[in-house]
């Protein structure tokens, strides 16, 4: 294929590509922008056009502490993912769990919100247009939420049992784009849901 | 037969174009029959024969956009063949590669700004049209009507008239000087479904929770046929349509006789109580009596319509029957029950009904 | 990179087990052999669709004919729709671009193997679910049954009110899983591509069949899923009572077409893409000549991705949207005609001044020109809205689209296969059985589509399951209808052709035609590695270079 092997070496030597990981995971977090768009044009179109009641104003609370819990996980994995490429496997692990635990407050707290609205509000799915578009678009993304926590929990299993060692760094590393693109787009619902909507 | 075959590949390999050359031009037979004079020719729905101003515009930008394509066309068609012939390996070549040549990018240029420039004439042109037909403004003499699409038939009210009828739209003809358009207002009842008469107007859709509108000005007397446009469920393909265009007086008879309440005939008594005491008036209204349902056509005036069931079937008195004895016979999968009447109540609606003029 | 030890002979193996050759390819995670069993899974598709069109064609070729009910009707055009395109076309490029990708860069896999086997096993299991609808899908008084609300499933049709039984969920289901194969694959091609090359292929130097499937799954990310979406909310409405597209609850049946034509209409890009990349390899190695303008195909390929995603209201024509809008949609759709004619004369420059050898790959790219310019420039009929206003949801839209699907995609489809099939079987498929099949089907096309055209002219609405004599479409119907059954004997002799030569045709060699990209470089079929040594590559024609150590392209590139 080479004409000389010494310009053949050359362009070998030189020869890097960006990794694969990372480009598929940012390729996987494109695909689930649009599919987040949608929903998010679905409850903006929607905002005003209920029939019924109730109405965002009159149930909606801002969930600020859910939303301080959720962001400082990002802080938290990424603090994670330096201490593992690093080598310091144990920090790595406290910092994987206190990412795990406040992505789990956040969840809980998403719950709580929940039962409030449905029993207490009297807002489900099928109430009105704002109940459907608000619980299926905070619901995709408590369902992003939960299969991110699905992977945390795996990696803190196998954290537990010795089995990651410094040379996983760029795995993490790859979870974390994951992970801080599930806060990014709770950034955007908090504001279409919360602030914009209400 | 080998050698035959060979030269019979080489010589289809230059005829080749020139076959696909003849059976396009071919082609143009048809085109020729949309323009020509059929003997009932408003039997064919035929956007090139446009009675109607919005279907004229429409017209005459579709003869622009296609004298502009078939330019197009007639250039790359000429190219290609030329390449094709020109540039085919002979028999009896030498083997060596032509010279590689990568690109150009005068060339490139070129065919790139003419079609800029061609897109250009052609969206103005369009861009003309779309404001012209959509921005019509409506003048105080315009007949309204609302339109009501069904799964699978058409409700017409006439507001500004009091008339309220199905299927077949009655209009009245509109002299240019001094126009009596007809403004229609679409709205559905169910699914999707679309108003389209291509002599009269580009189609339309009736779409439910939306309120849409077009209009048509037709200068000409006669009937258009059209039919549903918009899949909307099982008997889509006989949601048919016909536009009645009526000289002024015809139209005027025929409002006065639509805003009669329905005839009543002692002989046909027995008749009208099977009608008012089956399931019929759920769905069903005649004005003036009980009935007032409105799920399916309003029935007053059933007789001055020439066919049933939004024109699955003409109306005589072996179809009425049928259609109401076994819907399913006629148009399989409408939303009119079979009625399940014996013989004695089927005769006696039918003739009931068959008073409705 | 050393040719000659390339060029091993395969052992010969002892004959194993059937069990044990099906659980190998059940098994496998070899890009190679997956690419086969999509395009293996899409051909049995592609017949299937083709019976559903031919009983519709049957029903059609008379007016208020009864050889099957309309209920039968309205199943065969949504299923024959949703399967080609979701079962049939997909498949059938994700299968040639699976094959062909890696072997073109120099790799020797894709970048995820085990996501590569379980995006083919998702689709392939999405297709059966959809079918399973047969049988499985009875409701509410024996409604049911495979779906019959159009491969566009448009609101409120399919709502729970409108559409009873299952049907509906199938088609939603069906096409949800395999839509998640379809990301998975487009993430897998855009990283291989992106992360894989062979030292040297910078992207300038990649094969424009490469270049044009990085568009293409790029494209797929971002339109097929707003179609997870809008199916995502459909299913909340018929299961959990949601209000999306519920017009009695003030839901919006245009909201859903706004969804799913932003897929739609990018789809019909991510299939005819690929279609132009087989082109783009197939007539520089006929016409014995490089791609005229690499860099602008390149260009005006991004171009149609970009602008791509701004035409697809231009199905929606007749919705009744405000005139600015309207003029917005014509003037894109109008654009992207622009970028797609350069491609066409670029294709001309490759031809002219070379040397045209016409076997059966090349009588395909050649029809593939005429077709797809024809299909270009109705299409561009379409984009002028009042004149859509006439011929949209008529016989004249399904005309031209048939016109890019078949017309363009499947012959430049045929071409390819013929120009493959020699390195993936290892063996040469039968010349005059190859123009056989290319005359059948040219002449079934034609009479065929070419009469479509007119009833639309006429006024002929689709989705009928019969019309009304007298309105001028009889005939046209009636012509339309025998053209079928050419194409049914092209098929025949496409598939006849593949198996016999499949088992006695004459070995292919590793470079069959004299190409230039590295695929021929390898065996035939390539050996499971692919390459023994990574290659080196230094211009856009590597074997070009090798065979012509004088004169070689990265002189002139």
């Amino acid at each position: 294929m080479s004409s000389t092997s010494s310009a053949a070496t050359s362009i070998e030597l030189n020869w890097v590509l960006p990794q694969r990981g990372h480009v598929g995971m940012l390729s996987l977090i494109a695909a689930e922008l649009a599919i987040f768009t949608i929903f998010v044009v679905a409850y903006l179109f929607y905002i005003g056009k209920s029939l019924t009641g109730p109405l965002p104003k009159d149930v909606l609370e801002l969930p600020i502490f859910a939303t301080i819990c959720l962001l400082s996980s990002s802080a938290t994995i990424h603090f994670a993912v330096r201490a593992l490429q690093n080598g310091k496997v144990r920090a790595f692990g406290t910092w994987w769990f206190a990412t795990m635990a406040l992505g789990f407050i956040f969840l809980g707290e998403t719950g709580r919100e929940w039962h409030h609205l449905i029993y207490e509000k009297g807002l489900t799915i099928s109430t009105n247009l704002f109940g459907t578009t608000y619980y299926s678009l905070v619901g995709l993304h408590a369902f992003h939420v939960t299969v991110g926590l699905i992977c945390l929990a795996i990696a803190m299993v196998l954290t537990l049992l010795g089995k990651v060692k410094q040379s996983h760094g760029d795995r993490v590393d790859v979870f974390s784009l994951y992970w801080h693109f599930v806060d990014a787009v709770w950034i955007v619902v908090f504001t279409v849901v919360y602030v914009i909507g209400r | 037969m080998r050698e035959t075959y060979e030269k019979l590949q080489a010589q289809l390999r230059i005829r080749k174009p020139l076959v696909v050359f003849v059976f396009l031009s071919g082609c143009l037979f048809p085109v020729q029959a949309a323009f020509g004079n059929p003997a009932d020719s408003s039997q064919i729905p035929n956007m090139f024969k446009p009675v109607s101003t919005p279907a004229h515009s429409i017209f005459h930008l579709s003869l622009f956009v296609l004298t502009i394509c078939a330019v197009i066309f007639a250039v790359v068609f000429s190219l290609l063949v030329y390449s094709i012939v020109k540039f085919r390996r002979r028999p009896g070549d030498d083997g060596r590669e032509p010279p590689p040549i990568y690109g150009s990018n005068q060339v490139e240029l070129a065919w790139t700004v003419i079609p800029v420039l061609i897109v250009l004439v052609l969206f103005l042109a369009t861009a003309r049209v779309i404001h012209a037909v959509q921005s019509a403004s409506k003048p105080a003499e315009a007949v309204e009507v609302i339109a009501i699409g069904h799964q699978f038939w058409w409700e017409f009210h006439y507001p500004g008239l009091g008339v309220v009828t199905a299927n077949e739209l009655h209009v009245p003809v509109s002299d240019p000087a001094h126009p009596t358009p007809t403004f229609i207002t679409l709205l559905s009842a169910d699914t999707d479904h679309s108003f389209w008469i291509p002599q009269l107007a580009g189609k339309t859709d009736l779409i439910p929770n939306r309120v849409n509108h077009t209009w048509i000005d037709p200068n000409e007397t006669g009937m258009f046929v059209g039919q549903c446009a918009q899949y909307c469920g099982t008997q889509h393909a006989k949601m048919l349509l016909r536009v009645y265009v009526d000289s002024p007086d015809q139209f005027k008879q025929w409002v006065l006789a639509q805003t009669q309440p329905a005839q009543v005939s002692d002989a046909v008594n027995e008749g009208r109580r099977v009608f008012e005491t089956t399931a019929c008036i759920n769905c069903h209204a005649i004005s003036g009596t009980v009935a007032d349902g409105r799920f399916g056509p309003d029935l007053t005036h059933l007789m001055s319509r020439e066919t049933i069931a939004s024109g699955a079937a003409t109306n005589t008195h072996e179809n009425l029957q049928l259609w109401i004895q076994n819907p399913d016979a006629i148009k399989p999968g409408s939303l009119m029950p079979a009625m399940k009447l014996n013989e004695r109540d089927l005769a006696a609606v039918t003739a009931y009904l068959e008073t409705l003029r | 990179m050393a040719s000659e030890s390339i060029t091993l002979t395969a052992v010969q193996e002892m004959p194993r087990p059937i069990g044990s050759v099906l659980h190998d390819w059940v098994v496998t995670v070899d890009h190679k052999k997956l690419g086969i069993l999509y395009i293996l899974y899409a051909l049995v598709f592609l017949v299937i669709g083709g019976i559903e069109a031919t009983i519709m064609r049957i029903q059609l070729i008379v007016p208020h004919n009864s050889f099957v009910s309309p209920q039968v009707f309205n199943r065969m055009f949504t299923m024959h729709g949703t399967t080609m395109i979701f079962f049939a076309a997909m498949p059938i490029l994700f299968g040639f671009g699976n094959y062909l990708i890696p072997l073109m860069i120099g790799a020797r896999d894709m970048a995820f193997p085990r996501l590569n086997a379980w995006s083919f096993w998702l689709t392939a299991f999405g297709g059966l679910l959809l079918y399973f609808s047969f049988v499985g899908a009875n409701g509410l008084y024996g409604a049911g049954n495979a779906p019959d609300v159009g491969w566009f499933a448009y609101a409120p049709l399919t709502s729970r009110a409108f559409s009873v039984g299952h049907s509906t969920d199938f088609w939603t289901l069906g096409l949800l899983v395999s839509g998640f194969g379809s990301i998975g694959t487009a993430i897998n091609i855009l990283t291989t591509i992106v992360c894989m090359r062979c030292p040297g292929m910078t992207l300038g130097k990649m094969p424009l069949l490469v270049w044009l499937n990085l568009v293409m799954a790029a494209m797929v990310l971002l339109a097929i899923s707003p179609l997870t979406a809008a199916q995502i909310m459909l299913s909340l409405d018929r299961f959990l009572g949601a209000h999306f597209f519920d017009t009695q609850a003030g839901g919006s049946a245009v909201m859903w077409m706004h969804f799913f034509w932003i897929f739609g209409h990018p789809e019909v890009y991510v299939l005819v893409i690929p279609a132009f990349a087989f082109v783009s390899e197939i007539i520089p190695v006929f016409s014995r000549k490089p791609i005229f303008g690499y860099p602008v195909m390149v260009a005006a390929t991004i171009a149609i991705g970009f602008v791509g995603f701004s035409v697809w209201a231009h199905h929606m024509f007749t919705v009744g949207m405000n005139p600015y809008a309207n003029s917005f949609f014509t003037i894109t759709t109008m654009v992207i005609g622009v970028p797609t004619g350069i491609k066409i004369f670029n294709w001309i420059g490759t031809m002219w001044g070379g040397k045209i050898h016409f076997a059966t790959p090349m009588l395909f790219c050649i029809a593939f020109l005429f077709q797809f310019l024809i299909a270009g420039l109705t299409g561009i009929m379409l984009a002028a809205s009042p004149f859509d206003w006439q011929l949209g949801n008529s016989y004249f839209v399904v005309a031209h689209f048939h016109y890019v699907i078949v017309g363009a995609i499947l012959f430049a489809l045929f071409g390819a296969f013929y120009y493959w099939f020699p390195k993936m079987s290892g063996k040469m498929y039968n010349e005059r059985l190859g123009k056989l099949h290319f005359w059948f089907f040219l002449i079934g096309f034609h009479l065929t589509f070419d009469s479509m055209h007119i009833p639309g002219l006429l006024g002929m609405p689709r989705r009928i399951y019969t019309y009304e004599p007298g309105r001028g479409w009889d005939i046209w119907n009636l012509i339309c209808t025998i053209g079928v059954f050419f194409q049914i004997l092209g098929t025949a002799v496409f598939v006849g052709n593949l198996l016999w030569s499949l088992f006695k045709g004459k070995a292919a060699g590793n470079d069959p035609w004299d190409a230039w990209t590295l695929e021929w470089s390898t065996s035939s079929p390539p050996v499971e590695y692919n390459f023994a040594e990574i290659p080196v590559v230094r211009s856009r024609r590597p074997l070009w270079d090798i065979k012509h150590p004088e004169d070689p392209d990265w002189q002139y590139e």
